[in-house]
């Protein structure tokens, strides 16, 4: 039988010029018992058939079964029996855990003996029964999610549906959804349709429907998705540390869609299931071997296939020796809230052209590290150096140094891009004629010219990412601070946000990141790796790696690094306190 | 300095742009102004018009007919409704169709031709007590010019002492001229606080504070830039308002045009420097506009638009030291109706620039040492 049944569907909002169609003419069947994922671009029409499924929109045209109510007539006993966890969850944070949970409970209106049993039930599966009294305002990003879910949960639900649930979660706490999950579809035979950005979730789920435009694009199982693009993916190993320059030389090569850094090789997707001809100066590297493909390839080559890309052009390559100047220098930093220490005894350099990734779970220290060194948070003590400038002497000298692009992309939404890009160079000092220049240069570089007279707050989200790159890159910074820029984008918008960041390392520009994408940590030349406020490890991704290998694990992904690595130390501190 | 100016500068056009590019906060700024301008302008009146009364007569002469008629074409009354015996009359109180009653006694024009004194009763709705009080003080007008006509008609001797009343400044009493000065006091403090109580914490919703943080700008800069919307926009409605007094409701401007700017600087001084110090305690806007009608309410009622500072406690007449709206109300007033100048209202610009920079030097610790 099919939890859901969806046939000729469409949506639409807005009328005259604001009008868009989100969803165009879409069928689809979702068996029950079944786990399927939707993936696709930002604006491909996720969220919308999420939440159609869910009852909450009409439908502009087509019907909607789900549970065998028709929808939108039944959508208050539909919602009964489903389960709708949307990308922003409403928690109360005024309330600690356990009144939260106890909430939804009237809301679901459980009697109060049936209660207690599956608060502990659910409190124990997310691990969060420590913190029954804690303010859910005062939980971690991961721990959010969790008792989002939980909430979700309270009532058994038939049918679950996750709008992005694992937006923003470390790869620990995402691990964790994701048992919570899965436990579900097993044990309680819960139909499963949720929406992510990441390809490695919707791997593991039984089907997969790719979205772009409103329209599906593919639908099948993932192993069979990938195997469609079997033959078409290589890898080159064991090249020289920071192979952005060779990435970006490959990307250019006729016939290839996709190349991704992973820590010391190089992994390239062709148009044709045929190695790609490299030129002579490149076959110092050696020949690029055939490797299984992945959901990933096909996600990606479907979706170039669709839309026109520009190259990032490449920078000229950059003279490296002799420039072993750090950049960023952090001594002995700690920082202090009230008595419990956020940072304890940091101490790092980044060198010049460096991309350097800061790592660490939720709540590890590292955005309050990012913080001081942007200049937002003061130190308790110890020594921050930026630019070569004292942060707690010149703050501003060094804040004029510096570029900082946030989790959110802030933008002002309601001015246009091109009054964004001015205020931000005025605010960094730029005057005329060199304001123009930058502005110019901004327009034309990052192709935001088409969008100039739009409010910020309307364009679609890679736009927005581009846009607040822009922003901080006005003045020409020596220094870029990147807090999770990729926090929530799709595959396609993060390759080319990569693209652009490697070519501003490879110009000279030193970035330093934070992101939950461990994928993402191997494009780093260099690595830190927080846990409870302390450094765990430092190194190249290799090194990093090389520090979890077991004989269990003889060839650890980042993401296994990661999590054996924290949750090593996590154990040890907990013994010795 | 150039470059600190041009900062400045950019963050002022920044605001102002963010505040008219969105239709909402547009909305805000030009809507309640002109929806309170009219409400205030047309229906907050003090004077009594065609207070409803009913009558019992039981007096078949001349005068009580003459009498009654007086009320009649007074417009500060209009007969609803003749009655018939006592009953109705309380009935007509009771159930609000009426403010007044009037029992005229059987003897009224006798009483009066004899030479007699005779007695009216005049029942008045207490439930009311302002409109009641004015009532009654309308009525005993015409009781008195009553009695005139008839002490010279039947040839008696007048009472020795006549009170001559003249109202200066507002010759005609009309209330109006008295509300309509205050409501640009009031208006302008609203826009000019609610311009510079919520943009801090705007940005804070959007994450855009972090952003003006890593720019260079120092928080001293930051400050400047947001209160600078805050007299830009607190002026162009000010003067709005002050024109549409004049052309609109014909409230006559006496005064001097530069004792009035004057005032309304030191005003916005005041409370842009209270909306900032809100400003830099709020964290959601949420919080910053319930700080913003926290300090409107209070300050409304203790400036005095409506109801005379002289007639509070003496410690409540203390607090009302503190407020701004005081100060400029007695500005406004004074150039409207007075003719005052300059040199009459240094007494309420200094108090103002003090509030000013009081509380722009606390808003600017406030502010940074919320930053640490």
């Amino acid at each position: 039988m099919d939890a859901v049944a969806v046939g000729n569907l469409s949506k639409s909002f807005g009328k005259g010029t604001a009008h868009r169609d989100a969803l165009k003419n879409i069928s689809l069947e979702i068996p029950a018992g079944s786990m399927t994922a939707l993936i696709g671009p930002d604006g491909a029409g996720k969220t919308t058939l999420l939440r159609l499924l869910a009852g909450i929109l009409t439908p502009s045209a087509g019907a909607i079964r789900v549970l065998d109510h028709p929808l939108p007539k039944e959508a208050l006993a539909l919602q009964r029996q489903i389960g709708y966890m949307p990308q922003r969850f409403g928690l109360y944070e005024d309330l600690t855990v356990e009144e939260n949970l106890s909430l939804f409970a009237d809301l679901h209106s459980i009697p109060h003996e049936k209660r207690e049993h599956r608060f502990a039930g659910l409190l124990t599966m997310t691990a969060l029964g420590p913190f029954r009294k804690r303010l859910a305002g005062q939980l971690s990003g991961g721990m959010k999610q969790k008792l989002g879910l939980a909430c979700t949960l309270i009532h058994p639900p038939e049918l679950l549906l996750l709008d992005e649930a694992s937006v923003g979660v470390d790869p620990i706490s995402r691990r964790e959804l994701w048992s919570i999950i899965q436990q579900q579809v097993a044990g309680q035979k819960v139909t499963v349709l949720l929406s992510t950005a990441y390809m490695d979730e919707a791997e593991r789920c039984d089907h997969v429907i790719l979205l772009h435009e409103g329209e599906i694009l593919a639908q099948g199982n993932p192993a069979q998705l990938a195997a469609s693009f079997e033959g078409r993916a290589f890898v080159l190993e064991n090249v020289p540390t920071a192979p952005r320059n060779l990435q970006a030389q490959i990307a250019q090569l006729p016939g290839v869609v996709d190349t991704v850094i992973q820590g010391d090789g190089l992994r390239i997707v062709m148009q044709q299931a045929e190695p790609p001809a490299l030129p002579q100066k490149l076959t110092l590297y050696g020949t690029p071997k055939p490797v299984p493909a992945r959901l990933e390839d096909a996600f990606v080559s479907l979706l170039f296939s669709r839309t026109t890309r520009h190259p990032i052009p490449l920078p000229p390559q950059r003279d490296i020796a002799g420039d072993d100047t750090a950049v960023v220098a952090v001594k002995d930093l700690f920082r202090y809230f009230g008595a419990f220490a956020a940072v304890k005894n940091v101490s790092f350099s980044v060198r010049k052209g460096e991309i350097f990734g800061l790592l660490g779970a939720n709540g590890a220290g590292k955005s309050t590290t990012f913080r001081m060194l942007c200049g937002l948070l003061p130190s308790s003590s110890g020594t921050l150096r930026v630019a070569g400038v004292d942060l707690r002497t010149a703050p501003a000298a060094a804040r004029a140094r510096i570029g900082y692009v946030s989790q959110k992309f802030s933008l002002y939404g309601a001015l246009s891009v091109q009054q964004n890009l001015s205020f931000f160079s005025a605010a960094y000092g730029l005057e005329n004629p060199r304001k123009q220049d930058r502005m110019a240069w901004a327009l034309e570089e990052l192709e935001l010219k088409d969008y100039a007279k739009m409010n910020a707050g309307e364009l679609p989200l890679g736009y927005k990412q581009r846009l607040a790159l822009a922003c901080a890159l006005m003045h020409e910074p020596s220094i870029l601070f990147l807090d999770e820029p990729t926090s929530g984008v799709d595959p396609l918008a993060r390759r080319e946000f990569w693209a652009r960041v490697n070519a501003l390392a490879e110009s000279g520009v030193t970035c330093l990141v934070t992101t939950h994408f461990m994928e993402e940590a191997e494009y780093c030349d260099h690595l830190l790796l927080m846990s409870l406020g302390e450094v765990l490890a430092q190194g190249t991704p290799s090194e990093i790696k090389a520090k979890a290998r077991s004989k269990a694990h003889p060839t650890p992904s980042m993401e296994d690094a990661f999590i054996s690595l924290i949750e090593e130390h996590e154990q040890a501190s907990r013994r010795a306190s | 300095m150039r470059p600190i100016l041009h900062r400045i500068l950019a963050l002022t056009v920044k605001e102002l742009l963010a505040l008219l590019r969105d239709a909402a906060s547009r909305a805000v700024l030009i809507g309640p102004p002109i929806i309170q301008m009219l409400v205030f302008g047309y229906a907050a009146t003090f004077d009594l018009k065609h207070v409803p009364f009913a009558v019992y007569n039981q007096d078949r002469g001349r005068l009580s007919r003459d009498f009654i008629a007086r009320f009649e074409g007074s417009p500060s009354f209009s007969l609803l409704r003749v009655v018939h015996n006592q009953n109705e009359l309380g009935q007509a109180i009771d159930d609000k169709s009426v403010l007044m009653a009037m029992d005229i006694g059987p003897t009224f024009t006798s009483d009066i031709e004899r030479g007699r004194t005779t007695h009216v009763q005049l029942i008045l709705d207490g439930r009311d007590s302002n409109t009641a009080a004015l009532a009654m003080g309308y009525a005993q007008s015409i009781v008195t010019t009553f009695n005139q006509t008839q002490i010279s008609i039947q040839g008696g001797t007048l009472p020795s002492t006549v009170l001559l009343d003249r109202a200066w400044f507002n010759p005609n009493l009309d209330s109006r001229w008295f509300i309509v000065p205050g409501i640009c006091g009031i208006l302008t403090l609203l826009v000019s606080m609610l311009t510079t109580g919520l943009s801090v914490a705007r940005e804070r919703e959007m994450g855009t504070f972090d952003q003006l943080l890593v720019t260079p700008l120092h928080p001293t800069e930051i400050l400047l830039g947001k209160s600078l919307p805050g007299f830009i926009v607190g002026f162009a409605e000010g003067s709005f308002i002050i024109l549409v007094s004049v052309f609109w409701f014909h409230v006559p401007f006496t005064g001097s045009v530069l004792g009035l700017y004057l005032g309304l600087f030191c005003f916005l001084l005041a409370t842009v420097g209270i909306g900032l110090m809100m400003s830099s305690l709020a964290v959601t806007q949420q919080q910053g506009l319930l700080g913003v009608f926290l300090f409107m309410v209070p300050a409304i009622v203790l400036s005095g638009f409506a109801t005379p500072i002289a007639n509070m406690p003496q410690i409540v007449q203390y607090i009302t030291l503190l407020d701004p709206l005081r100060y400029f109300l007695i500005v406004l007033r004074g150039s409207f109706l007075e003719g005052a100048g300059v040199s009459l209202f240094w007494p309420q610009y200094w108090p103002l620039a003090v509030i000013g920079v009081v509380s722009m030097i606390v808003a600017g610790r406030l502010f940074r040492r919320r930053l640490s």
